[in-house]
Parts: C-alpha cells; structure tokens; sequence
C-alpha cells in the first residue's frame, strides 16, 4: 500500500494572511491576523472575513479575460507569486502538455458570477450582457481557466467535495502519476468570498460575530475566508515529499462531523499507511481547526487518541479564516513552509484551550527541526482527507 | 485489442425519464423496442425513506437510482466501493435558488437548500444512505466531465485494484441560469467496475489515452443522443451503447490533446447480453 513519495518541485498560497509565501511566512511569524470585519456586499453579516482586497484591483489579462470574475482573479493573483507560472511553464516544456495534468478543487467556484447576475437581471428576466458568459457559471470555470492560463491539453478536472476538495488534488493527482498518465501535475485550489457561502454559514449559525478562535473554550463559530493556492508534483528530484494521502467518508450527516471522527480517523490511519509510518513520526499536524463548536471538539479527541504527546498540532484559521475548498492546498503550503522553516505555528486567537484538547495543540508557534507534517481537511457530506509531508532533504 | 488497460463492469444503472432501468435502455439503444411514450418525470431510489425521496434534489433522486441499481446489477455491497460522481454543473435547481434568494431576501437562505448546494450533494447522501466509509470524490470537467470522470475511476481500479462506482448525472437549468447554462431533462447513469473479470463481470472494457482523435461516432450514437439530447452528460450514451450492443469502441476527449479511448468486448461467461 505505501506508495512512491512525490516530489513537490513548487509551491504557493495567497490568502488574507498574504500575497506569497513570503507574506504568509511573515504573518505566520509575527502572529499578524489577515481577518477583518465583514465589508462584503450590500448587507453584510456581522462576522469577520479573511478577504483578499488586491483581487479587485487584478484584472485578467486580455488574453484571458473571457474567465473574467472574483474566483478566477484570485486564481491569477495566487499563480502570479512564488515564481509558480513559471515552475508550471518549465514541466510544461520539460514534458509535454498533454503529460501535465490539471486537479484543482473549489467548492463553490465562480458562484459569486451567477449571484452577481441574479443580483442585476434585466426586465425580462436576463442576465446583464457582460455576464451572458457560460464559461463563469459552472463548477469547472476555474479549472477550465487555468488550463489556458498554463497553455496545457491534457487531463484538468476539478474536484468539488466542499472543504475537502483542494485536499483530495493530491491523492487524485497522485493516482494520475503512478499509473502513467502523467508526468506532472499542476494542483491546487480557489475559492472567494460570495454570498452563497457567507448567508449559508449564517443560517446555519455557524458564524462567529468576533475574529474565529479555534479550539478555544469558549470558541463561537467560523470565519469564512478566501484563498489561492498551487503545488507542482513530479516523479523525481529532491526537496519536499508528498509522503501520503488517506480519504475517507462520514457516512453520518452532511453538515455535522462523526461523533467519534471515525472518518477522520480512517483517513489519518491511511495517509500513515500511505507513508509507511507510524503515527509518532508526525512532528507537526495542520488541523483543520475551523473553530466551529463541534468540528474542534470531535478533532481535538481524535488528535488525542492518535498522536504522541511530543507533536506539535495548531490551526491556523485565526490567520486567514476557513477557505472553504481552498483550505486544503493553503494548509498544506502552511505544512511545508512550516518544515522549510523549522516554525509549527500556533493557533492564533486561542486564549484558554478547550479542556478536551491534548497536549499536542498550541497556542504559541514552536520553533523545532520537524521532518514531516501532516495537513487534515474536512468537508460537508463527510468528505474527509489527510495528507503527509516530508521535508526537502 | 487495443493496447492499455482492461477493466470489468460488473454493473449498470441508467435513468432518464424514457430510460428508466438499464434492461429497458439496452433494449432501445440496441433498436428491439422504440423509446418509451410516456416519460416519468424522476425516480424513485428506494434507499431513501419515503419522506426523504420526495424532498431529495432531483440530482439526488437520479443518482442514488442509478447507483443502487448498478450495485444490485453488479451484486455489491454499496458500503464495500469507493466512489467518483460526476457532474458537469451540479444541481442547477439549488444553484437557481440560492442565486435568486441572495438577490431577494439572502438572510432567508435555507441551511438545507445551503448544504444540499455543494457539488458533492449526491455523493454525500449515498454515502450516508448506503453507510460507506469509503472515500467518495465528487468532480466536474464542463463538457468533458464525463470522460474525465471515468478516467478517475479507472485510474483508481487499475492502481488500486480496487473495485469502484462511476456515478455521472445532471440535470436541467432553471430560472434565468437557463439563458446560459444548457441542461435539459434529468439523466443519470452509474457503473460498477472491477480490476479482475470477477464471476460477476459482464463486459470486458479495454482502454487507453491516446492523442487528440476525433470521436468514434457510430451511426446510431446520432439517434441514441436524441434519448438524452440536451443533456449535459450525454455523451455518456455513446460508451452505454457499445454496453447494449456488448461490442465496439468510442473515444472521448480528456483535454484538447488527449482522449480516452474504450473498446467494449463481452465477457465469455455471460448468458444474457444485456442480463
């Protein structure tokens, strides 16, 4: 079952927490929120976003801006850092582009478009003319961007499976390599703020009114944020690993976590599995912390159960608030600057932990050597992944 | 034979309201009855208990039918098969709704319309119907999804050795998302694919990737399009066709240079054709 680790030749993540790795490493280092009050749309909810203001002064490029919308600029901004274009065009060259393959997740996508036009309907009942445009009002909208934006033909496909889907990339992505049909891949996720997902949370009273606290005692919801994030895998070569990958289903409820975190467990036990490793090999652990009341108090549990005292767990959603369908390539690019940099962040906001929680999860940042890192994501309709990481040798 | 790799499907569910069960749409898509008059307007998935069938979005209803038919066909346990759903725009309904309530009233939005609007809706709803803890994905490619989806699935059966359901559907636009997403009717099918020509298997499929080609088209794919025409998956009925006749190949494009490319062949064991 262990499979061949791969190699992650480049990476980026642009969220509120920063425009670029760099950015992120900065906030992550000086404890510096990326989350602000609510000011998105016309009757905002009191809550606070993790919001990327720069994207509304980003447009596309002329050549592409057929995609032109909220989901698709962020995308943009998030390949502009990092020298990711780049990266990507260099597999391009090197293999072909039919041999490069495209799995990108998002939950809701370029949604915000089709809101916007509902929001502006002509008298009859049309949508504004500048967005009679069916490229933006699908699922695949921005996987169908990126494939022209990277100048690829090969397999691009998007994975939607909520909070989940920019996590599962990885494995899918994997699967793609090890049998062949690829040489490289291109994964990723996007997702923007949008009043589907901001009155949605609300109504199920899952927003918090104050800066998210996860795993705190008296935690009292989630932030919604927004975020763009890329990796490029490839067979061979040094720097950091992708080691393993588990997912599983809930099969319980679709908006509320397993009691026991029973999936979460399967997913943890098969990345480990994945791997080759044991569980007291993960020196830093992601969690996906979205502050919500029961998804921290189920997590917390699990990480309790499985892991050694001695590793370091935080989430770090008090930086950029919970992106949705791009959590998961944003946590794991948090993962692997945290072992480039020898630093586990902490979880900022938390003051006074949930008793439920273990040793393993932190407040403050530590600074440690730590070999492998492992990011969870978990989604609506119990989607649930894990990914496992090793540092660049 | 073409060269590459060989999968088995042990399994099929089809509907469409004059598709309603995959015996009937083998018969048509082989010519020996013309299609049904009547249409249904959705299914009925006796998974779901009575009152959650009849609340459940159409996406739901279809692809919980398709799947648990081509579970029984294929005698598997549901809980037992991961799972890849594809469609290529969700659940138009729910997105029709959640766009215009936003517009009108958004602090009156619905938490069930909310959490039924993620794309892996239908996906999560068998999982929980079903109790499967395997892992499910839920994925899109716009007018490729189909193939790109069963690519996934086979790519999962063939490095895993794993024995998987394809689930892929979708259904019409509504509202004024109708002006520019084209979907009509409700359509749905599922496959159960296995890596090994298990005593359940009834077709052999051998696939690969190959360079952009222009699709294999055979004369009938025309007429059976007609069964589905303005579906968004309906390319689906060309790879369910050479299944109703037990033979022949199609291709379908991944991306702009790449396609995968199926040749169906029967299994020697099996009795009936299309049993």
């Amino acid at each position: 079952m262990p499979i061949i680790p791969l190699r992650i030749s480049a990476f980026t993540a642009t969220s509120a927490a920063g425009t670029g790795v760099d950015e992120m490493l900065d906030a992550l280092r000086s404890r510096r929120s990326g989350l602000t009050h609510n000011d998105f749309g016309t009757q905002p909810v009191d809550t606070y976003i993790g919001r990327v203001s720069s994207v509304e002064n980003s447009p596309l490029p002329s050549h592409l801006n057929r995609w032109e919308c909220r989901n698709n600029r962020l995308a943009w901004l998030g390949l502009n850092q990092d020298r990711f274009l780049e990266a990507a065009a260099a597999a391009r060259e090197r293999y072909g582009k039919t041999r490069v393959a495209i799995v990108f997740g998002t939950s809701t996508s370029s949604i915000g478009a089709t809101e916007e036009a509902y929001a502006n309907l002509d008298e009859e009942d049309r949508f504004p003319p500048h967005l009679r445009n069916p490229l933006v009002h699908t699922p695949h909208s921005t996987g169908d961007f990126l494939q022209h934006a990277l100048e690829l033909e090969g397999i691009c496909i998007t994975v939607a499976t909520a909070c989940s889907s920019s996590a599962k990339v990885f494995a899918q992505a994997e699967r793609l390599i090890r049998s062949g049909l690829a040489d490289a891949a291109v994964v990723g996720g996007t997702d923007s703020l949008c009043g589907s997902v901001l009155f949605g949370f609300n109504s199920l009273d899952l927003v918090s009114d104050k800066p998210c606290r996860p795993f705190d005692a008296s935690r009292s919801g989630i932030n919604l944020g927004e975020a763009a994030g890329f990796a490029l895998l490839e067979r061979d070569g040094g720097g950091p690993k992708l080691l393993g990958y588990g997912e599983s289903s809930d099969a319980f409820h679709m908006s509320s976590p397993h009691p026991e975190g029973l999936g979460a467990r399967k997913a943890i036990n098969d990345s480990l599995a994945r791997a080759g490793m044991a569980a007291d090999a993960v020196d830093y652990i992601n969690l996906h912390g979205t502050a919500s009341r029961k998804n921290d108090e189920v997590e917390a549990k699990v990480i309790g159960d499985l892991f050694v005292t001695s590793t370091l767990a935080s989430s770090t959603k008090g930086w950029t608030g919970h992106t949705l369908g791009a959590a998961g390539i944003l946590e794991s690019v948090i993962t692997l600057l945290a072992l480039e940099h020898s630093m586990a962040p902490g979880t900022l906001n938390a003051a006074q932990l949930d008793s439920v929680c273990g040793p393993q999860i932190r407040i403050e940042n530590t600074e440690a050597q730590l070999r492998t890192g492992m990011s969870l994501s978990f989604g609506f309709g119990g989607s649930n992944c894990a990914l496992l990481f090793g540092r660049g040798g | 034979m073409m060269a590459g790799h060989t999968a088995y499907i042990e399994g099929i569910g089809v509907w469409s309201p004059v598709l309603p069960s995959w015996d009937e749409a083998s018969r048509i898509l082989r010519g020996e009855t013309p299609p049904l008059q009547e249409s249904r307007k959705r299914p009925s998935p006796d998974l779901l208990p009575p009152n959650e069938r009849r609340r459940a979005p159409d996406t739901v209803a279809v692809s919980l039918e398709v799947a648990s038919k081509a579970c029984s066909h294929a005698q598997r346990d549901p809980a037992s098969l991961p799972s890849v759903f594809a469609s290529t725009h969700g659940d138009l309904a729910i997105t029709d709704y959640m766009a215009e309530t936003l517009a009108q009233a958004p602090e009156l939005i619905s938490p069930t319309k909310f959490h039924n609007s993620v794309h892996n809706a239908a996906a999560g709803y068998w999982a929980i119907a079903t109790g499967c803890m395997q892992p499910y994905t839920a994925v899109s490619a716009s007018h490729l999804s189909f193939a790109n989806g069963l690519l996934e699935a086979l790519v999962q059966v063939h490095c895993d050795n794993a024995n998987v359901l394809y689930v892929a559907y979708d259904i019409e636009a509504q509202g004024p998302l109708a002006s520019v997403v084209n979907s009509t009717g409700r359509f749905g099918c599922a496959l159960v694919v296995n890596s090994r020509p298990t005593a359940q298997a009834k077709f052999a499929v051998h696939w690969n990737t190959g360079a952009a080609a222009k699709p294999i088209e055979s004369t009938a794919d025309t007429q059976c399009a007609s069964l589905v025409a303005g579906n968004a998956m309906a390319g689906a009925i060309s790879l369910l066709d050479r299944l109703a006749r037990s033979e022949g190949r199609c291709a379908y494009a991944l991306g702009p240079g790449l396609s995968l490319e199926l040749e169906v062949e029967t299994m020697k064991n099996e009795s009936g054709s299309a049993a």
